[in-house]
């Protein structure tokens, strides 16, 4: 932080304690209320049918936020660099399983039993896998070189990989959507007059799972406690036996393997996948890192499904032309309002 | 390497032949030999900038020299990573403290023992009856370490939340949790009151006693000349003098380091 944080906190407060920040503070509330009032206008209009569904889809499309979020913010804790490639794992997750999916025998239509699931799994672990190899090289190649070096530097590459991997998939599929295998079948529940699908059904157990298990893998295991420690200061955890490149490479793979289980259900869920979703998608995930707190593991978990929830209301209720700029209005105000995010850093700055 | 002559108490438990490290055009450390033995407390001295604490980054990894050879235990370690030469028995505490600050002191020296432990990941999220014995004896082991340097009732205190005195142990005890042979301690008095001192004497007692070597860098000299067998003197890089405490008390060249020409 340093003196640099200093001026911004004291010109901030400065800010909000004079004239204009108070009516700063008074137009903000004034919007959002404004904002609230319009939603509730909306949502009385459409009724509380309508309200459940979008609450369904919204956990849904938040939790494969979530699931990407999370590899940005744990890359983040470690290394303090934003793996801006990292939305492209998650794309690269979506382009590898459409492919496995006929590879591994199935296909749109066909009739569910507990052998399907097996190869359904089996396309889960399989495509992580690849994802967390893509990533760990990204981190190789792209990252560990330049550890000693500025930190402008990595983040100049972090950007050229996303390019480079962008322009890799735009060779292997094209510039156009391309569809998705929909081969979840199309059952469905009603609950309370809503319709809960398959498809969000897969999407909320999987990503239950996947962050349950990483809670606990963080907390308990030995890597895990490697991995906060070497968060918190490189130089002591090497020097208590930690291998920092191992457990730098395992943070790599850890946080492709939710981004890939997150690309998958993205196109299970959507049936479509384009060659530069990574940088939209990316772009909300990194939003909601940092809305939770950078670097903040619950932080991000729980970003992503506030943006989730937010994104898809707005989609449901207003224009969707409009909800990248609300996306990053949110990111703006969080970083003027709340720079640390709404649970704030666990990892101190160096 | 070593030498065959002497009892086994003498024998030189690290060696360092020749030792620079230059930081492009700055020697911060030039040609330095000496060697610690087996079993003795050892201390580096020297004013501000003389280049003791890039030494003790050379030793332990963190900061390769540029040329020399480290030997510690008949192995050369020079350029070694410094996971590894914890590894091998090597620990060390630093100047400003640096704990993990985030983590209860328990936890803290769990961390250190990391590079002791077996379990497998699936017995560590399932909780395994393996992982429970072994977690069971490696956390004993560590309330046994914060009782050792005396901070046991903070265990479950988040280190960032301790006294400073408190931290200062607690680094201790971390180095001590990956039961190293040789400890480096990088100005462990700093900022400690008289009595502190006494302690912290009393404790750098005990540790040699556990069959720890202790090679400690200090600027309070009532805590060198009390604890130290023999002593190495570092201005401006260079070695100025090497022997025991009073050895260097007498030594001119250590005066007029430390106290100027005039003297």
């Amino acid at each position: 932080m340093g003196a640099v944080g200093e001026a911004i906190r004291r010109r901030r407060s400065d800010l909000r304690s004079g004239l204009t920040g108070r009516a700063l503070d008074v137009g903000l509330y004034v919007l959002i209320l404004a904002f609230l009032f319009l939603l509730g206008t909306r949502v009385i209009e459409h009724g509380p049918d309508y309200l459940l569904q979008i609450f369904f889809f919204a956990l849904a499309n938040g939790a494969i936020y979530a699931l990407i979020a999370l590899g940005y913010t744990m890359v983040y804790g470690i290394i303090e660099l934003i793996n801006f490639a990292h939305g492209d794992v998650f794309a690269f997750g979506a382009f590898a399983s459409a492919s496995l999916i006929p590879l591994f025998g199935l296909s749109e239509g066909q009739v569910w039993g507990p052998f399907t699931i097996l190869q359904l799994l089996a396309v889960f672990v399989v495509t992580m896998l690849l994802c967390a190899v893509l990533n760990v090289s990204i981190e190789r190649i792209a990252y560990r070189p330049l550890r000693h070096a500025p930190r402008l530097a990595p983040l100049i590459t972090a950007i050229g990989m996303s390019f480079f991997l962008e322009g890799a998939m735009f060779l292997w599929k094209g510039p156009s959507s391309v569809h998705y295998p929909d081969v979840l079948p199309d059952l469905s529940f009603t609950i309370l007059g809503a319709r809960v699908g398959v498809k969000e059904i897969t999407v909320w157990i999987t990503t239950i799972v996947l962050v349950v298990g990483l809670a606990l893998f963080i907390d308990r295991s030995r890597l895990g406690k490697a991995m906060r420690a070497t968060a918190q200061d490189r130089d002591a955890a090497q020097l208590m036996g930690i291998d920092i490149d191992r457990t730098i490479a395992a943070t790599f793979f850890i946080g492709a393997v939710l981004a890939g289980a997150g690309g998958i259900m993205y196109g299970l869920s959507y049936n479509t996948a384009v060659f530069d979703l990574g940088f939209s998608a990316g772009l909300v995930a990194f939003t909601a890192a940092v809305f939770g707190g950078i670097g903040n593991i619950y932080g991000a978990a729980i970003g992503g499904l506030v943006l989730g929830l937010i994104r898809t209301f707005w989609d449901g209720y207003f224009d969707s032309a409009w909800s990248d700029v609300v996306i990053f209005a949110i990111l703006i105000m969080v970083l003027v309002f709340r720079p640390t995010g709404i649970l704030g850093m666990r990892v101190p700055e160096k | 390497m070593q030498t065959a002559s002497g009892p086994a108490s003498d024998a030189a438990i690290l060696r360092l032949d020749h030792v620079t490290k230059r930081f492009g055009g700055l020697v911060a450390v030039n040609d330095v030999t000496f060697d610690v033995r087996k079993g003795e407390v050892f201390a580096l001295i020297g004013p501000n900038g003389a280049g003791k604490t890039t030494l003790f980054n050379g030793v332990t990894g963190l900061i390769p020299p540029t040329s020399g050879s480290v030997v510690f235990e008949g192995r050369e370690i020079a350029g070694t990573k410094p996971f590894k030469v914890a590894e091998l028995g090597i620990a060390r505490t630093f100047q400003n403290i640096r704990l993990f600050e985030y983590m209860s002191a328990v936890e803290n020296i769990l961390v250190g023992e990391h590079c002791r432990m077996h379990a497998k990941l699936w017995d560590s999220l399932f909780k395994l009856p393996r992982e429970r014995r072994e977690e069971k004896e490696v956390t004993d082991h560590a309330m046994e370490l914060l009782r050792f340097v005396g901070i046991e009732r903070w265990a479950h205190s988040y280190a960032r939340n301790l006294p400073y005195g408190g931290q200062r142990r607690l680094e201790i005890a971390r180095a001590l949790a990956t039961r190293p042979r040789l400890l480096l301690l990088d100005e462990p008095a700093a900022g400690f009151t008289p009595q502190e001192k006494v302690e912290l004497m009393r404790l750098v007692g005990k540790i040699l006693d556990s069959g720890v070597t202790v090679f400690l860098i200090e600027h309070d000299m009532k805590v060198v000349m009390g604890i130290s067998k023999r002593i190495v003197v570092l201005d401006h890089g260079e070695m100025i003098a090497h022997g025991t405490p009073e050895e260097v008390r007498r030594n001119p060249r250590v005066i007029e380091a430390y106290l100027g020409k005039q003297h």
